[in-house]
């Protein structure tokens, strides 16, 4: 078991802020806990998953996370949903309204910006959703504090009965940093549901005389800013600038301008704007240091104080030390030049598809035919937009390919006219929100063919279970949905359904060439598991026979990353004109004996060479 | 800067263990008593990305990130992205650079050129390096796996705790979960530590 799950009291770890999170949760008595996987949140509830006293679970997305927390809560549970920040749009429906209903048992939704775009489509700022949805916001700045505030947000929410976000960053989620576990599991038992329908059953009738309830408790939350002990003021020796900071931006400033004023909001919405106004004159300019938006800023700036903010500080990404030191330092009459480097020339490295990747038997072919708009969606998948081959026409948000393929289908141009339109989606996505956009096409009358590519795991977030992989969040026996049953039940004729092992790349091309030129919508479903996950089975490696490899460079535009070139020649063909020959090598230690380039390759070159002793493997890590 | 803060900066790729290392540097730190945060960007890693690790220890660390010219010791685990990482290291930095060359499929294919000569581009910045094909040592101790202990070890001589700490940590996290790979990665350890001293490709220019 875990180290951290078995730790005593008042003994000392080195935790990530998912695993602060985890242990918080446990001690504060959660009783149910749910997420959909998402970086950088993904560990919180897979950490959750090693306490046996909680309740956990994979749900389909955020939105039925929050809900499976809500319900949790109305029985008198204390429960937690998780989520990284483009979840909260998903789930916003549900907690926009529970906002003014209230809670019973303690509910902290736990939401993780992506400030930096390491592994997300947008890099948008939650603390929105507190003044939108009139829910409070704590922001921790590192494991230690997550860990506390996330105790402290579960006694929140049960005070006032209301929902209480804890806004993580990247910078919070993935850092390992020195947490003092304070204690053991104190039991919340739930009382059971109430029935209450003035409470519960938000029709107008009911809702209208919560409105004065929950402005009432935005107030008492403006006072309770005022005084509690997570808005902390840090006193400096030099006064020239003071700044109000929260979250990981806090340990910047201190690092950075370490003899500065800092008033650090633990406790950041609604902001406790009296006590910034008493900083504010005690320090010759202020200055809010803020990922990602200027929402302190404005609302400091419209209670009526003199603020710097992103008029010197940048809009997105991280305020790192590096980004603090050239913008703050002019204000203090110390000019700063941005040390010159010597900066390396060294070639990227982008993200690719892995050997054996069951997506590469796909992108093989739509790379092959023509006229297509691919439209895609959010996973491994997405990285087909890539080289070799730049099969991917768009990429929005979770579910959004079978959608957006069936608008760019009604609303053709004159060009598309011809065009065949695709869409690629994978199994928990489409299990996440694309079920509704096939059903919309379906009802619709449109006409897409749908790529389902069904790798049985939630890949890019590194292998989690869905309900497609028969197996739940602790790895336990689960009921397995049926995707040919699902899309058959969802209106697509039997005929247009397709099931094909995505290695056997000559009817994976034919497939797909076949299904786009129909006039109705057809669903191919792939069903090779993720070569990342236990599910995959290893065969012995293939190699390129020199001698027979003729250069033609087919198995190359397969994209697999344990195929390489081994050598180019330039020769002139009977035609006269020059044409460059790329010969093949493949990786043993790489090579996982997929078998898909042998199909590309027409002189026979690439072989199963006799069996060796010995396989080595680089371990794929998280 | 805070006083007394060590940075480590190792670098590699998905899947060779870069995490793993940087986990250990930090679990043996604070078994010395210092504060440490550790932090990496590696996104979309797992899909053969560039993988950096941050290691951060002293009496008391705030910002988990190593910023740029500020790292005293740099661990790379392939030879161009120890390269790639340069402008991290600081003047009297140190760079223990496994000589290994993995070129992603965008070199592969003729798009972007491996640098001819990563170690020696290292050397020309006139910091302290030392290279040597880690893989070869764990192909003679016959586990490839064992790069991590050795590079490890091949560091364990820059420090601000004795080599020994480092040393003992490792073979003790072996022998609690898997005790038959205790033994081998102590010699792991050592064969990197000598080639740490052995493979000096530059010394640090006197300044």
């Amino acid at each position: 078991m875990n180290a951290v799950v078995q730790a005593k009291a008042e003994s000392r770890h080195l935790l990530s802020g998912n695993e602060a999170v985890a242990r918080a949760a446990w001690e504060a008595g959660v009783r149910v806990a749910a997420a959909y996987p998402g970086t950088p949140a993904t560990e919180i509830l897979e950490n959750i998953a090693l306490y046996p006293d909680i309740y956990s679970e994979w749900s389909v997305n955020e939105k039925v996370a929050v809900e499976v927390a809500i319900g949790a809560s109305l029985a008198g549970s204390r429960s937690l949903a998780a989520m990284k920040h483009v979840g909260m749009n998903v789930a916003s429906d549900a907690f926009m309204t529970q906002s003014l209903a209230g809670v019973v048992g303690g509910l902290v939704i736990v939401v993780a910006d992506d400030v930096g775009l390491s592994s997300s489509q947008n890099e948008q700022d939650s603390r929105y959703w507190g003044r939108f949805g009139h829910l409070p916001i704590l922001e921790p700045a590192d494991s230690q504090e997550a860990y506390e505030m996330v105790k402290r947000a579960f006694d929140l929410s049960e005070e006032y009965e209301v929902p209480v976000i804890v806004r993580m960053t990247t910078r919070v989620c993935h850092v390992k940093a020195m947490v003092t576990v304070e204690g053991e599991r104190i039991e919340h038992p739930a009382a059971g549901f109430q029935k209450n329908p003035q409470r519960w059953v938000m029709t107008p009738a009911n809702a209208k005389p919560r409105l004065p309830l929950m402005h009432e408790r935005d107030r008492k939350f403006r006072e309770l800013s005022e005084t509690i002990d997570l808005n902390v003021a840090f006193a400096g020796s030099d006064h020239r600038i003071g700044f109000v900071t929260s979250g990981p931006a806090f340990m910047h400033v201190r690092e950075t301008f370490p003899n500065a004023p800092v008033l650090k909001l633990g406790f950041s919405c609604p902001p406790p704007l009296d006590q910034i106004r008493a900083f504010a004159g005690q320090v010759d300019t202020l200055v809010v240091v803020e990922e990602t938006e200027p929402l302190l800023e404005t609302e400091i700036r419209a209670a009526g104080l003199d603020v710097r903010g992103k008029d010197i500080l940048p809009r997105f990404g991280e305020l790192a030390p590096n980004v603090l030191r050239p913008a703050i330092k002019p204000l203090l009459g110390e000019p700063y030049e941005v040390p010159k480097r010597s900066q390396a020339s060294v070639f990227p490295r982008p993200p690719t598809m892995c050997a054996s990747c069951p997506h590469l038997g796909p992108y093989f072919a739509l790379s092959h035919i023509r006229n297509l708009n691919i439209i895609g969606d959010i996973g491994c998948y997405t990285l087909g937009a890539g080289h070799p081959w730049n099969a991917l026409d768009t990429c929005t948000c979770m579910g959004a390919s079978l959608s957006m393929a069936h608008g760019m289908d009604k609303g053709r141009g004159e060009s598309d006219e011809k065009k065949s339109i695709v869409a690629v989606i994978g199994d928990s996505t489409f299990l996440h929100m694309g079920m509704q956009g096939l059903l919309n096409m379906i009802y619709n009358r449109g006409n897409v063919t749908v790529l389902l590519l069904d790798n049985r795991s939630v890949g890019m977030t590194g292998g989690q279970e869905n309900p497609g992989t028969g197996e739940d969040l602790h790895g336990l026996p689960a009921p397995r949905v049926d995707f040919a049953k699902l899309v058959e039940a969802l209106g697509v004729r039997p005929e247009r359904i397709r099931m094909v092992d995505p290695y056997e790349l000559p009817t994976m091309v034919k497939l797909v060439r076949e299904e786009t030129k129909m006039e109705e919508p057809s669903v191919i479903i792939t069903n090779r598991p993720c070569s990342l996950t236990d599910r995959f089975e290893r065969f012995r490696s293939y190699a390129v026979i020199d001698d027979k490899c003729t250069g033609c460079g087919n198995c190359i535009d397969l994209g697999c990353p344990a195929i390489f070139v081994a050598r180019r020649e330039t020769v002139t063909a009977k035609s006269g004109k020059s044409k460059e020959l790329v010969f093949a090598r493949i990786d043993a230690n790489a090579c996982t004996g997929c078998h898909m380039c042998v199909e590309t390759c027409a002189p026979e070159a690439i072989v199963q060479p006799q069996p060796q002793n010995r396989v080595i493997r680089i371990q794929p890590h998280g | 800067m805070v006083e007394g803060i060590t940075n480590i900066l190792v670098v590699g790729i998905g899947g060779q263990g870069v995490m793993t290392a940087a986990e250990m540097l930090a679990r043996t730190a604070m078994t010395q008593g210092y504060d440490v945060k550790k932090t990496e960007v590696a996104g979309m890693a797992q899909r053969g990305g560039v993988v950096s690790s941050h290691v951060r220890f002293g009496p008391k660390v705030y910002s988990p990130q190593i910023d740029p010219g500020e790292a005293d010791l740099l661990i790379g685990f392939e030879a161009a992205e120890a390269l790639r990482w340069l402008p991290h290291l600081r003047a009297t930095g140190v760079a223990m650079v496994n000589t290994l060359r993995i070129a992603p499929p965008v070199v592969s294919v003729g798009l972007y050129d491996y640098p001819p000569d990563p170690i020696g581009e290292l050397a020309a910045a006139g910091i302290e390096v030392h290279a040597f094909d880690a893989g070869a040592i764990a192909e003679e101790l016959g586990n490839p796996k064992l790069v991590n202990t050795i590079m490890l070890g091949a560091i364990s001589d820059h420090l601000p705790f004795p080599a020994e700490v480092l040393k003992a940590s490792i073979v003790e996290g072996f022998r609690a979960y898997k005790p038959k790979l205790a033994d081998i990665n102590a010699q792991a350890f050592d064969a990197g530590r000598e080639a740490g001293h052995a493979k000096t490709v530059s010394r640090r220019s006197a300044a």
